[in-house]
């Protein structure tokens, strides 16, 4: 079970978390003017990188909050949480 | 035709706590409960409402006069817990103190149910279903969060020194997390 | 005699507590302290189980919980009989029954033993190329066949009469092994107040001082030290001892589980203790002392019963004052087994010691055992055992450094201990993902870099001499750098693969894996097949699988396929070691989950009056609720058709507390609801109502209930029951992440307030006494409003709503004044002859008018248009949640499966909800389907069976006659409205 550091309340097991998918990925502000790929693109294309991925995660059983996350899905370790909204960490290293 | 105001059947009966014991598991007396939404700079701005402290740290809670309390278990939300009887003053009292804000108050007084567990054991009978750290260090007096006690969604609170801690859930979880605990703390009771 | 082989004196059995156990129906005596492998072996019981593909016959091989051979089921009572439990580990107890396993019809005449005579054609991945064709067999024939073949155990029948609980903990460090390197690292871990769990699978701590009875710790008896390091660690309140408890799992992020055996080692349960406990730890970081497991030597018939490892033997006489023979031949291509020999002689038995390695690679050894009267045979290899169902004679020979072999001679013996070297428990590290180094000194892999917050310590990394191993558990407890002084320990070994023979290496059974019966044959056979990869040799002769998981025979295989192959060990790699590490019960896992409290059954508050009225429930999610109140003496479609009829009728009572609530507040709370519903929100004025419908973004039907606008800035949203925590969910991930600048909050009141539905053309009448406030009169508070006022003195928002079709009212109060409500409106409404409804009469009052149930009518395929609902959409809005997705062409198509009502030409047909439904029942298999049956039901108010269906382009097929799929047949039925009762909807404003 993964330890998952909270913006709000710090490290806490993942049970009391939900999982949102790929982070970063505004609503369009107009939907009807995207084509129907681009709305495909929207709704169901994700970079599913082997490494550091950006994804969301909400305390759901906590403070309630949504917040993003770097997470490396080959060894699991968190490198970085920040509240929804913020950009995404600068890690360095070029990646 | 007004009848006389009709009688409160909550789920699970009350019981008095016995903290002196190996591990005490009480089901307690209807409260008045508001959940308070405010955004966090109105929080800072103000400091406190209706006597209610509302900018401590995410995760504890502040006593107030006359029995109350105010839990904040996320940037922008906080439990008031008051007796009973005080329901309808504090609703008075904090709307009229966070009048012209954006906030919600919503009465939550019949949705929550608690359980005081008190006793030397009481952190391992807690432990049993519930993954947080409640070390003296780790969940201090006056600590309080949303967490998980089994598969019931609980808040757990400690309100001060004293090892006693308070679980509230909502209503229809109540038999299920009292359940849970009298089996757990069977090993203790008794001992 | 009793206890024939008990040793007079010694051990750390309690002989003031004599108790009784029976194995196989047979009574064995033993003392509190004593394994059930001691006391088998304290009563001259050599023969426990039958191996599991072959059925030849097994002894004991080793003393822990490595142990491949002595699997026994072991009952303690009615409910409490469990199987696979190795004999080795169980603790002997007054009164239980020990039995062996994997034979039939018994024991010592196994039918089974025939697989040993036809082994030559039992082969290494035999299953995979005999049963393959054909393919149906494998399930009816095989499969079932082999199971019952080569089984271990039988589950038992009963419930579990035992209780099991969890436990989270967490701590700075875990030590895992309360051997010396444990002891060391959870002293220097525990010493400056700094939580400390150490846990041990052991009865008691102490690991190798349990049984070392020569050794010093500075200047101390190594026994001291041992009692004096545990009675510092008791002394510690931050130190937690858990004895007789296994880690056996390693997670993420220092994540692990470990099962406690609390109850089994006693004689008598006490109800309220828990049998065993899941431990879930965090641990800051862990310390894995696990120590280090003894490798078996590969010869012919290095199976037979009485065959042990040397340590072992060590054990048996040591700590549990066993004789595991009186004639012991030591089998050794290393050190440590010569301390074995001594304390063998010692405790007054004939020892022999054979070692293959040459007089000059021996060391100290030889001389050390001849000046106690011991013969030594260096320069010898093991060819062979004599015996059949315990060993009788080691069969030996010389063997020069060219590994020729002399000719053989017979060591007569009833006990042999064997030793081929150490191989360091790593299955923890490789659980926590760490990767392994192979080290060639020890010829072992050794934990490399680790992944977590992880130190391993002793002989869990290769470190076998006593001084060092505390030295290094020390160390990994945080412990600034210490020396201790210690008796040194013979280390050492040659490492040998299958040890040199005058055998046709073909012909003879060598075993590397005990546990799953796979000789070195075997292994050669898989490599010269093409498994060269160690993960495919595993697979294809299952070595190192099952419950073993290697512990003994591991690096044998993995050195026979470098051996074969002609490639170092590391070319090879070694084999990923999964969780558990040892079996855990499936009781452990489950813990507390069990009867009520496998899952929350959330009742509503009206539950205990429902009960006491006789209803029968159902199960809607984790809700009970009321489904129909049967009268003495009618059955559930009776019940239904009056609870129906007094709805349409009069009055009917229902309790609708499980809807979600959603109270929605702030000055944007209107914009908000309008960018989640399909409908327009903006306009509706506080006071009234209005049912929305919301879509996910792919533009599918998520929910529907009734929204009220208490005022300008406070709505009451209701969802379906089932979408009360996904609908709230998903609205504050909106609120949150896509449109924080709405001035918006989101409380869950669905258990705040209760719901107490009031329907027929009565329901005014019943009201209206027990309400103040309110103008009930029909032009003032007409169909789709909500009003503040009392009921019965207290706070209610009363809703004129309906799901049925009929005047109604739904009463919200809080949650623990539902009761009093509901019985002044059920004392009130006896001269109406109110009727209380459940779950069923209202799934049909709803389907007769036509009203959709989200789930049922829907499967997160469906729009609001192939529900009949696309009127609903505001196409003025710009956009709302799912809006984009209505426009692909997809969702534009005309063949669509579309809502209808399907009526069957028989009309006392209920249709079978799901049924398919088709155009032709002729038609070629396989059939074009059409759609389905979404609900179907007997309607007393229409006077026959009605149905909803989704229907590819139903809405063009009114009047056509389809085909359903029923337990027979097909039936055809008619496509029709699906509207079956008062088509235009007057009966709501009664
Ligand atoms: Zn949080």
């Amino acid at each position: 079970m993964l330890l998952v550091t909270c913006p709000h309340c710090g490290a806490r097991p993942e049970i009391e978390f939900r999982y949102g998918g790929e982070a970063h990925i505004a609503r369009p502000a107009d939907p009807s003017a995207l084509d129907d790929r681009q709305w495909a693109e929207f709704l169901y294309f994700r970079s599913n990188p082997k490494g550091v991925y950006a994804e969301r995660w909400n305390h759901a059983h906590g403070c309630g909050r949504w917040f993003n996350a770097l997470r490396d899905t080959a060894s699991d370790a968190f490198l970085a949480t920040y509240p929804a909204g913020q950009q995404r960490p600068d890690l360095g290293g070029g990646r | 035709m007004a009848e006389q105001a009709a009688r409160r059947t909550p789920i699970l009966a009350p019981s008095a706590a016995r903290p002196e014991a190996a591990i005490s598991i009480a089901p307690m007396v209807p409260a008045a409960r508001f959940a308070l939404r405010l955004p966090e700079a109105a929080a800072k701005a103000i400091g406190s409402a209706a006597g209610f402290r509302l900018d401590m740290a995410i995760n504890r809670s502040a006593a107030a006069r006359d029995g109350r309390l105010a839990a904040r278990l996320g940037p922008d939300e906080w439990l008031l817990h008051g007796p009973e009887t005080a329901s309808e003053a504090i609703a008075r009292d904090v709307e009229a103190a966070l009048a012209g804000r954006h906030f919600a108050l919503v009465d939550i007084g019949h949705r929550n149910v608690a359980i005081a567990v008190a006793g030397a054991h009481a952190r391992a009978v807690i432990n049993g279903g519930c993954p947080l750290d409640l070390d003296d260090d780790a969940f201090p007096p006056g600590s309080a969060t949303r967490t998980l006690l089994g598969k019931a969604e609980i808040v757990l609170l400690r309100p001060d020194e004293a090892p006693v801690f308070r679980i509230e859930c909502w209503r229809s979880f109540a038999p299920y997390v009292l359940g849970l605990l009298e089996e757990v703390g069977r090993e203790f009771a008794g001992a | 005699m009793a206890q024939p082989c008990r040793l007079p004196a010694g051990g750390r059995i309690d002989r003031a507590k004599p108790l009784r156990l029976r194995f196989n129906g047979r009574d064995i005596e033993a003392y509190a302290g004593d394994s059930v492998a001691a006391a088998l072996l304290a009563n001259g019981v050599r023969l426990v189980g039958r191996s599991f593909k072959y059925h030849r016959p097994r002894g004991i091989l080793s003393h822990g919980s490595d142990e491949p051979n002595a699997l026994l089921q072991v009952d303690r009572g009615p409910g409490r009989i469990d199987p696979n439990n190795r004999a080795t580990v169980v603790e002997a107890a007054d009164g239980i029954a020990v039995s062996s396993q994997n034979h039939w019809p018994s024991l010592e005449h196994d039918l089974g033993a025939v697989n040993d005579l036809l082994s030559p054609v039992l082969p290494a991945g035999f299953y995979y190329k005999t049963f393959m064709w054909p393919q149906s067999f494998w399930q009816r024939v095989y499969e079932p066949k082999i199971r019952a073949a080569a089984g271990l155990g039988v589950a038992p029948h009963e419930a579990d009469a035992d209780r099991y609980v969890h436990r989270h903990a967490h701590c700075a460090v875990l030590v895992v092994g309360g051997g010396p390197a444990g002891l060391a690292a959870a002293l220097a871990a525990s010493d400056d107040g700094a939580r400390v769990i150490l846990a041990d699978e052991q009865p008691e701590f102490g690991g190798t001082l349990l049984h070392d009875l020569h050794a010093t710790i500075d200047g101390a008896p190594a026994g001291d030290w041992r009692a004096q390091a545990l009675a510092t660690l008791a002394a510690r309140a931050n130190v937690t001892l858990l004895p007789r408890t296994t880690a056996f799992g390693y997670y993420n992020h220092n994540h692990i589980a470990l099962v406690e055996r609390v109850g089994d080692h006693r004689a008598r349960q006490d109800d309220r203790r828990p049998r065993e406990r899941l431990w879930q730890v965090r641990a800051r970081q862990v310390v894995l002392a696990t120590g280090a497991h003894e490798r078996p030597l590969v010869f012919a018939d290095n199976d037979r019963p009485g065959i042990m490892l040397a340590e072992s033997v060590r054990v048996f006489i040591n700590r549990y004052a066993v004789a595991p023979g009186r004639r012991i031949v030591f089998a050794t291509s290393g050190a440590s087994a010569y301390a074995a020999a001594a304390d063998a002689k010692a405790a007054g038995l004939d020892v022999t010691l054979v070692d293959i390695r040459a007089e000059a690679e021996c060391g100290p050894g030889p001389a050390m055992l001849r000046a106690r009267g011991i013969d030594v045979l260096p320069a010898h290899t093991i060819v062979g055992s004599t015996g059949r169902k315990a060993v009788t004679g080691l069969i030996v020979a010389p063997v020069d450094a060219n590994g020729i072999v002399g000719p053989r001679r017979t060591l007569a013996c009833d006990g042999v201990g064997m030793s081929g070297g150490w191989t360091p428990a790593v299955h923890l590290f490789s659980q926590s993902r760490g990767k392994l180094r192979y080290d060639d000194a020890i010829d072992a892999f050794v934990p490399g870099t680790p992944a977590q917050a992880e130190r391993s310590a002793g002989a869990a990394r290769g470190i076998y001499d006593l001084a060092a191993c505390l030295a290094d558990g020390w160390a990994a407890g945080g412990g600034a750098a210490r020396d201790f002084a210690a008796t040194p320990s013979p280390t050492g070994f040659r490492p040998v693969r299958a040890l040199p023979t005058d055998a046709d290496a073909k012909r003879v059974k060598a075993f590397v894996d005990f546990q799953n019966d796979v000789t070195a044959k075997d292994i050669a056979l898989a490599v010269r097949e093409g498994f060269e990869s160690v993960e495919h040799v595993k697979r294809y002769t299952t070595t190192g699988m099952a419950t073993d998981q290697g512990k003994t025979s591991n690096m044998a295989a993995l050195g026979l396929v470098a051996e074969i192959l002609d490639r170092p060990v590391p070319q090879v790699g070694t084999t990923t070691f999964r969780p558990p590490y040892t079996p855990v019960t499936f009781g452990t896992i489950v813990g507390s989950a069990r009867g009520a409290l496998f899952d929350p059954i959330r009742v509503a508050p009206l539950h205990d009056w429902a009960a006491a009225h006789g209803a029968r429930f159902e199960n809607v999610g984790l809700w009970r609720r009321a489904w129909h109140f049967p009268r003495p003496g009618e059955d559930m479609h009776a019940a239904v058709r009056r609870e129906c009829r007094a709805v349409r009728e009069s009055v009917g009572i229902f309790d609708a507390s499980t809807l979600g609530k959603i109270e929605v507040v702030g000055r944007d709370a209107a914009e908000f609801l309008h960018r989640i519903y399909i409908n327009a929100w903006l306009k509706l004025e506080p006071g009234r109502c209005r049912y929305g419908v919301m879509l996910k973004e792919d533009g599918f039907i998520f929910d529907d209930g009734v929204v009220a606008r208490m005022a300008p800035d406070r709505f009451h949203v209701t969802t379906t029951t089932g979408g009360a925590a996904r609908v709230l969910a998903h609205m504050e991930d909106y609120l949150q992440t896509e449109w924080p600048d709405l001035e918006v909050f989101l409380t869950s009141v669905s258990e705040q307030w209760a719901v107490i539905a009031l329907q027929g053309p009565r329901a005014r009448d019943v009201l209206a006494p027990l309400v103040e406030g309110i103008d009930l009169a029909a032009a003032s508070f007409p169909h789709m409003a909500v009003r503040t006022g009392t009921i019965c003195g207290v706070p209610t928002r009363l809703f004129r709503v309906s799901f049925t079709g009929e005047l109604g009212y739904e009463i919200n109060v809080p949650a623990d004044y539902a009761r009093a409500v509901w019985e002044a409106l059920w004392a009130r409404g006896q001269e109406f002859g109110i009727t209380p409804y459940g779950t069923e009469a209202m799934h049909v009052l709803r389907a007769e008018r036509g009203f959709i149930i989200v789930g049922q009518e829907t499967d997160g395929t469906v729009t609001p248009d192939d529900v009949g609902l696309g009127g609903m959409i505001a196409r003025a809005k710009a956009d709302f949640v799912g809006k984009r997705s209505l426009a692909r062409p997809d969702m534009l198509k005309p063949d669509r499966k579309q809502l209808v009502g399907l009526l069957a030409d028989a009309p006392d047909l209920v249709l079978e909800e799901g049924a398919q439904i088709v155009a032709d029942p002729h038609q070629p298999i396989p059939m074009t389907m059409l759609g389905h049956v979404t609900s179907s039901y007997w309607s007393d108010a229409c006077g026959r069976a009605i149905a909803l269906a989704l229907v590819s382009g139903g809405r063009a097929r009114m009047g056509q006659t389809l085909h359903v799929t029923t337990p027979t047949g097909f039936a055809p039925a008619r496509v029709a409205a699906p509207v079956f009762f008062d088509p235009k909807g007057e009966r709501v404003h009664g």
